[in-house]
């Protein structure tokens, strides 16, 4: 039996499972919480894909511009150009498998998006990700039914079991952790991770989860997987803070007419409308976030920015954005159709991650990425609404990608002698929880050195903190495989990549601006691969390929 | 404001439970159950009201915004999302306890195993064999249902429901509504069916589920809808065919 180990059960590892299960392939899919719980089921405002509904000429060539200048020309343009082209069969396929998306006239409706002059984003009012998830959850169920896809739900990634070889790592496999009886067991086959993004490296100050940790990221690399765009962070322009979160204010309220604005000597200065006169409040997020970064420092302007819905048509509210609006009443007692409501930026996407090529291979044979864990389309700065497909697209071209390897997989690893059963009461030092004390202090130190705008002596700063804690780390487990805490190091490490990369990349491009480099640079147009070596983070460039083929 | 929570731990299934008083302080006026209990885990040195250490509390959250249903648990006797239940509500009382959801099996602490739900969810065979049939109406309705979080909130308040009986309780009643309103004439009588036999039958109309309900899930009025297009159509169907 050809068996498929998923790692993460939101959009992409669901896809992945799909995609997998439909052509024969035993899943097995391992995932902290159930689906319903996953990160997916957050995103509100849509999911892009040129369907031409609105009567606006759109075309495929179009999404593919507005991404890569979106990223900033950092993305694989090849990457782009396959997702941008598959976008339209998989919303339509979406729609098949039941998600509600809002209709009009026997089509689907599209509405505006940042970045994106074309009405190009499909959406479920304002609860996309739920929706999408509910429809892809019935889906995977259906194959749970047969035996094709097996639940494991309440287990956690521990690490990968892999194999040193002549041409570099093999993964053999996963070792996993039922949460529930904490028994350890050992997974044979390729892996596929969908582990999702890394707000746990920020935990109390993303849009995002406290079930993704950041943790399997750390252990890869760690384990010599090789990560790519750490420092390609996105602050979301419309946050507002919640207890334990930063809660998102969607993209899709600017896409329905919202307008920002700061009063500066006493009256309200729609500034982004000033200074974009074409794409206005819908400027990609990386521009926003700087813009309010900048105005609520000016002189005359105070520290706050405000969204202003309060020209929203009441059909708006009813028909596209009714969970937005009650969402604001609960948390800020403001009813957002009468009132402006104050919001700030806020840590929302990782456009960085696994480095994975044009067909979701990590850098380690046997193991594959999608999803937010990897870094691939969103370049510098992603697109509202692109991630979704990402994710989709993602899990499912890495899906693709295993099953066409399959056979030459098997054949490379069939000299090994098959892993063996681990006994009960088997134990593994990265079960060991980290630090909840390190993990906060971590975040501190990342903050202040990859905010919204940098330059080199705070990072460096940020840096040598974090050389210091490593040097704690490392003294700790000293001679002693079990004594310390391997996740805590995990973290550190992951940590000294992202400040390294960061520094690294003397220019500003996307979501990372740099005060001392303001200016974007074509050397740096590259791909900054992280890998652990020698015991540091070592910073490299890769090239980005040329497009084959312009709109096909 | 200072509170005191009163919570029933338990190591593991096998152990036996235990209530433990830890005084918490916060100067939020938000702060909420679960921010109150990520503090103290973030605390090595929480303590409870007897000064020994607290230690870990297992309990299970993700989204911290009432959209994932992870946080569901006991609060004061009722069953809530921890992370939408203000420590405030309980200031005058001074004390809150927090227990496990009572219905499921206890892993440790807060957190219980809800896998009960998903088993009931296959065993009605929500999920689609063919195409959706989705226009602007039914498109309102799946969305309506599709909104449940499976928190098992209902299933705790539910007089009818017991895990392994045939009743599959309130918490399957959106998913079925959600497959109803896009389901395609193949697959009507075998849902119909499932639906008659493990929610018609079972459910008493009291509609403690909808009352308890974090996510407003309307319950009663997709029970309406369902019963309407399985029920009473499934009816006159096997009359005709009599
Ligand atoms: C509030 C919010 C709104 C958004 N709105 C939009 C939008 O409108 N449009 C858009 O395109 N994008 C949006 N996004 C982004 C988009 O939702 C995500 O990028 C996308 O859903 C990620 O999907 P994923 O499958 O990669 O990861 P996730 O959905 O995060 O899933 C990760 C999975 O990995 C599992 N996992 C994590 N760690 C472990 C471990 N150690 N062991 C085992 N399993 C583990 C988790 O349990 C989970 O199942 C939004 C994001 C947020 C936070
Ligand atoms: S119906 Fe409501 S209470 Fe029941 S599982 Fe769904 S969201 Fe939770
Ligand atoms: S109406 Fe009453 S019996 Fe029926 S599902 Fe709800 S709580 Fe249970
Ligand atoms: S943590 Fe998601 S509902 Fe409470």
């Amino acid at each position: 039996m050809k068996t498929i180990n998923i790692i993460g059960a939101g959009l992409a590892g669901l896809m992945a499972a799909v995609t997998a299960a439909s052509a024969g392939y035993q899943c097995r899919l391992f995932s902290r919480q159930r689906s319903e719980r996953a990160q997916s089921v957050l995103a509100e405002g849509g999911i892009n894909a040129v369907l031409n509904t609105m009567g606006e000429d759109d075309e495929i060539e179009n999404h593919f511009a507005d991404t890569m200048r979106g990223g900033v020309d950092l993305a694989d343009p090849n990457a782009v150009d396959a997702m941008v082209h598959a976008a339209p069969g998989i919303v339509t396929w979406l729609h098949q498998i039941g998600v509600p998306f809002n209709m009009q006239d026997g089509h689907m409706i599209q509405r505006n998006f940042g970045g994106q002059k074309k009405k190009r984003t499909a959406f479920a009012k304002s609860s996309t990700g739920k929706m999408l998830m509910a429809g892809l959850i019935d889906e995977t169920r259906k194959w749970e039914a047969d035996g094709t896809v097996q639940r494991f739900a309440h287990h956690d990634f521990i690490r990968i079991l892999t194999e040193e070889t002549e041409v570099g790592l093999i993964c053999r496999g996963v070792r996993i952790r039922d949460e529930y009886s904490g028994r350890l067991t050992d997974y044979e086959g390729p892996v596929i991770l969908a582990s999702g993004g890394l707000a746990g490296v920020f935990p109390g100050m993303t849009t995002g989860t406290t079930q993704n940790s950041g943790e399997v990221t750390s252990t890869l690399f760690s384990q010599g997987v090789r990560l790519g765009n750490l420092e390609m962070i996105q602050y979301h322009p419309t946050t507002f803070g919640i207890n334990g979160k930063r809660c998102l204010v969607t993209e899709a309220a600017r896409g329905e007419g919202g307008r920002l604005f700061v009063m500066r000597n006493g009256s309200p200065w729609y500034f982004m409308e000033e200074k974009y006169p074409v794409l206005k409040n819908l400027m990609p997020r990386d521009v926003v976030s700087r813009e309010i970064y900048f105005v609520t420092r000016q002189e005359d302007c105070q520290d706050q920015v405000y969204l202003d819905l309060t020209g929203l048509p009441a059909e708006t509210w009813k028909k596209k954005l009714p969970d937005l609006r009650e969402e604001i009443r609960h948390y800020l007692d403001i009813d957002a159709a009468k009132k402006p409501v104050p919001v700030e930026p806020g840590i929302h996407y990782f456009m960085g991650g696994i480095d994975v090529d044009e067909l979701h291979r990590t850098s380690i044979r046997g193991l594959y990425a999608g999803g937010e864990c990897c870094s691939q389309y969103h370049g510098a700065n992603r697109l509202g609404g692109n991630s979704l497909l990402g994710a989709i697209y993602g899990g499912k071209k890495a899906a693709e990608t295993v099953m066409g390897e399959y056979d030459s997989y098997v054949a490379e690893v069939s000299g090994y002698a098959a892993l063996q059963p681990l006994p009960a009461d088997f134990d593994d030092p990265l079960t060991r929880e980290a630090d909840p004390v390190l993990i906060l202090q971590l975040r501190e130190i990342l903050l202040a050195g990859m905010g919204i705008v940098r330059e080199e002596e705070s990072m460096q700063k940020a840096l040598d903190q974090v050389l210091a804690l490593k040097e704690e780390a490392e003294k700790d487990l000293q001679g002693q495989e079990t004594g310390g805490n391997l996740r805590d190091r995990n973290r550190i490490h992951l940590a000294e990549a992202m400040l390294r990369s960061a520094l690294a990349r003397r220019e500003s491009r996307g979501a990372h601006y740099r005060s001392d480099y303001p200016e974007k640079d074509e050397e740096y147009r590259k791909t900054a691969v992280a890998e652990w070596k020698d015991g540091r983070a070592c910073i490299t460039y890769r090239p980005l390929p040329e497009r084959r083929s312009a709109g096909r | 404001m200072k509170i005191i929570l009163d919570i029933l731990r338990r190591e593991n299934a096998q152990s036996t439970p235990y209530h433990q008083q830890i005084p918490f302080e916060t100067e939020d006026e938000t702060c909420t159950v679960a921010g109150a209990l990520t503090e103290i885990n973030n605390d090595k040195e929480a303590a409870d009201s007897q000064g020994h250490l607290v230690g870990k509390i297992i309990w299970q959250s993700s989204c911290l915004q009432k959209k994932c249903g992870a946080c569901a648990m006991l609060i004061g006797g009722r069953p809530r999302l921890a992370c939408d239940t203000q420590l405030r509500e309980f200031a005058k009382k001074g004390r809150v306890t927090l227990e496990p959801l009572k219905k499921f099996p206890v892993v440790a602490d807060l957190m219980v195993d809800r896998e009960i739900m998903y088993a009931n969810l296959d065993t009605i065979g929500i999920w689609l064999k063919e195409s959706a049939l989705l226009d602007e109406d039914s498109s309102d309705q799946a969305y309506d249902a599709s909104r449940c979080l499976q928190c098992g909130c209902c299933l705790e308040v539910c007089p009818n429901f017991y895990p392994g009986g045939f009743f599959t309780g309130p918490a399957s009643v959106a998913p079925v509504s959600r497959l109803i309103s896009m389901l395609p004439e193949s697959q009507k009588k075998e849902l119909f069916h499932a639906y008659e036999k493990h929610i018609f039958e079972g459910c008493g109309k009291s509609l403690a589920c909808e009352n308890i309900c974090p996510a407003k899930i309307e319950v009663n009025r997709m029970l309406i809808h369902s019963n309407a297009a399985a029920v009473w159509k499934r009816g006159s169907f096997r009359r005709k065919k009599a």
